[in-house]
């Protein structure tokens, strides 16, 4: 594509500025400004094409999905018709295009509806779960309560998840205080320092961050809660989250220490600095943005593990704000807990905590790219 | 010029000797990278430590047994180990083409402006938590998808992984026979493995060499052309690892699967029936009520689903790495 917008570029270009050649005469009259060829401009009949398999194929769905083949239900409508206009779309573009031209065409339709299909399919997602939730969401209590001495089944004026947030926060807080250090010390070793183990610690950490998540939180409830009598609190869910942080931070750490230059160490340690001071003051500034982002997408990760909360804590229904010892509850797990009970209240408060969970990891996108964007410009 | 002729000449001894900051610094650095390296490993170990007297005490019939019946001392993983196959499977049917078309079109094929949009939404889609792809699943997808799932059991019941033992022609359908099935985690499942494949294809996609795609631009090819000359050869090996990545996490999904599929011990291939257990489901249902022993038959069950995702992480990583030198840039 960039291919094609130079010759179209350069011939806007032109007639701006004529050559001054003798041969061509200034007092001959002005050329009408040249129009820059439009290269991928779709001709009516490609429209026609378009539009018309797409109603013909909508037609033909209707009459045979909804009344000779007896079909009920709106995804296999839409199947239907997705098919069914692909053939017809091939079948239309084939009687005057040429067979290059036809696939093309066919796997652009394709592309563009794939991508649709995804995007429809992450906002309903969206978009359903605030929908639902939106009766919860309604009540200034459902953010301020929490719910001790209310029933899953109450009505949603009583009681809230102020608990589920605190024990969220607080969990991942304390799994952020450890996984980064680690994880970023871990990334620093892999890229900077190197030497023996290194490559066995690379291996172990990629292999690790595709570790399911209730293995992590069975690993920490085997060892600290059964063997070393520990409370199901949320200090065991932090150390668990930990775990699974961990190799993504070190991982995604590791990506961002390097892609920086290294002509920038080379004149670092040419000017007499010590190893130390090239990775702290030009090694780590300069990775900064990307580090960011990569601990924010672990975060992210860690406020929704949902195996490891169900594994590793006890669903509570009062506030506490101490990690050791007393049962503390997050929002994904105070969603399945509500989910279970099938109470039609208990559902719409699960989705109300499901819409935080979803806003909670929103901003912490829109703080991430907020930040890439910041790196490009400068 | 050799140095027994000149043995006066000795090469100067260069050592480097590193300032005390560096040496802590190194020091630091290494403690911490192989901190790390105990702790994950640990979770192998300790998994595979835990593991043994279960296979002493059943053997083989761990992996024969379906029943989970720890009252009756019948314990094994066969139909749960096909369960989580048969999910990640369908997860990987159903999301392979789109992620493979997303990428695709994120590459090649989307607006300039609108890149970096779909690129924060495939990110976003990743990092939406499982738990809430598992309402989505259960209280929207599902009963649009049974009809769908009845259709196939329909027309199509002849190829076998189609067939529902139940009366599929009759007049009022029973909708209970085709919810919580195989098909209906698979499809929720697949929501979590295209971000991730599209991520890793992506990535490859971008890296193919501008130069030979304009080549063949040049040369009068379509822009499918050239992705099917230029860019599919040399995306290969990422296209297959960020497929078995995402295979990978569909294996180990849990909370969404949780919350589907309606424990069912049984082998089947009857995929969309109601009905179905995977490993991480087992652990996560039935870790609470467990006695010693039974605690460390799931830990057996944690092991064998571990040994499975880090053998195929692993495979993609290998795979993923041969197909390309430069960075990842994927969690």
């Amino acid at each position: 594509m960039t291919t094609l917008d130079v010759p179209t570029r350069q011939g806007t270009a032109t007639p701006d500025r004529p050559p001054p050649s003798p041969a061509a005469p200034s007092s001959a009259a002005p050329r009408p400004p040249a129009r820059p060829r439009r290269t991928r401009s779709l001709t009516g009949e490609d429209v026609l094409a378009l539009v018309g398999s797409i109603a013909a194929s909508f037609s033909l769905v209707v009459i045979g999905y909804g009344h000779i083949l007896d079909f009920s239900g709106i995804l296999g409508f839409l199947v239907c018709w997705y098919v069914t206009f692909i053939a017809l779309y091939v079948v239309v573009l084939a009687i005057s295009l040429p067979r290059a031209i036809v696939v093309e065409r066919v796997v652009t339709a394709m592309l563009y509806m794939a991508a649709a299909i995804v995007l429809f399919a992450l906002g309903t997602t969206i978009v359903y779960t605030i929908g639902q939730g939106w009766r919860a969401l309604d009540h200034l209590n459902f953010f301020t309560k929490d719910m001790s001495a209310v029933a899953p089944s109450a009505p949603l004026s009583q009681g809230g998840i102020y608990h589920a947030i605190v024990g969220t926060v607080v969990e991942v807080g304390i799994a952020v205080a450890v996984s980064v250090p680690l994880g970023l010390g871990t990334a620093v070793f892999m890229t900077e320092v190197g030497g023996r183990g290194s490559q066995l610690v690379r291996t172990v950490v990629e292999a690790m961050t595709a570790l399911p998540e209730i293995l992590a939180g069975l690993f920490v409830y085997a060892v600290l809660i059964v063997e070393f009598g520990m409370a199901k609190s949320g200090i065991a869910v932090a150390i668990a989250m930990a775990v699974t942080m961990t190799p993504i931070v070190a991982r995604a750490g590791e990506v961002a220490l390097r892609v920086v230059p290294g002509g920038l160490r080379d004149a670092c340690g040419a000017l007499g600095a010590s190893h130390w001071k090239t990775v702290w003051k030009v090694v780590l500034p300069t990775a900064g943005p990307g580090l960011v982002t990569a601990v924010i997408l672990a975060i992210a990760r860690g406020i929704g593990e949902t195996a490891v909360v169900l594994i590793c804590a006890n669903a509570s229904n009062f506030l506490t704000y101490e990690p050791i010892g007393k049962p503390m509850n997050s929002l994904p797990l105070f969603i399945y807990t509500m989910y279970i009970t099938h109470e039609p209240n208990a559902i719409v408060r699960a989705f109300g905590a499901a819409s935080v969970l979803l806003f909670m990891v929103l901003a912490l996108f829109v703080v991430a790219r907020l930040l890439v964007r910041e790196r490009k410009v400068r | 010029m050799t140095i027994t002729a000149h043995p006066e000449v000795v090469p100067r001894q260069l050592t480097t000797t590193h300032a005390a900051s560096d040496r802590i610094f190194h020091g630091a650095a290494r403690t911490v990278g192989l901190f790390v390296l105990c702790m994950t490993g640990a979770i192998g170990v300790f998994l595979g430590y835990q593991s043994i007297p279960t296979l002493r005490h059943y053997g083989l019939h761990f992996f024969t047994q379906t029943q989970w019946q720890p009252e009756l001392d019948h314990i094994g993983i066969a139909a749960v180990l096909v369960g989580t196959v048969e999910v990640a499977l369908v997860a990987l049917v159903v999301g392979f083409p789109f992620a493979f078309m997303v990428a695709l079109f994120v590459s090649d094929y989307a607006p300039k402006r609108a890149k970096s949009w779909l690129v924060s939404a495939i990110d976003l889609m990743a990092a939406v938590p499982s738990i809430i792809y598992g309402l989505w699943g259960f209280y929207l997808l599902m009963p649009r998808a049974t009809e769908v799932a009845r259709w196939l059991s329909e027309y199509l019941s002849f190829i076998p992984i189609f067939k529902v033992n139940t009366d599929a022609h009759a007049a009022v359908w029973q909708q209970s026979r085709y919810t919580s099935s195989v098909f209906i985690a698979g499809l929720t499942v697949s929501m979590m493995t295209i971000p991730l494949a599209c991520a890793v294809m992506r990535g490859v996609f971008d890296q193919a060499p501008a130069g030979e795609r304009e080549a063949a631009m040049a040369l009068g090819g379509t822009r499918w052309g050239g992705a099917r000359m230029v860019v599919f050869p040399f995306a290969k090996g990422g296209i297959i690892g960020g497929t078995m990545l995402a295979l990978g996490r569909a294996l180990g999904e849990t909370a969404a699967v949780l919350i589907i599929v309606s424990p069912d011990f049984t082998i089947k291939d009857r995929i969309l029936e109601a009905g179905a257990q995977t490993t991480s489901a087992l652990i996560a249902g039935n870790f609470g009520d467990a006695t010693r022993s039974q605690l460390s038959a799931l830990l057996t069950a944690g092991f064998v689903l571990f040994l499975i995702t880090i053998i195929v992480n692993s495979a993609a990583a290998v795979v993923i790495r041969r197909s390309r030198s430069g960075a990842l840039t994927e969690i």
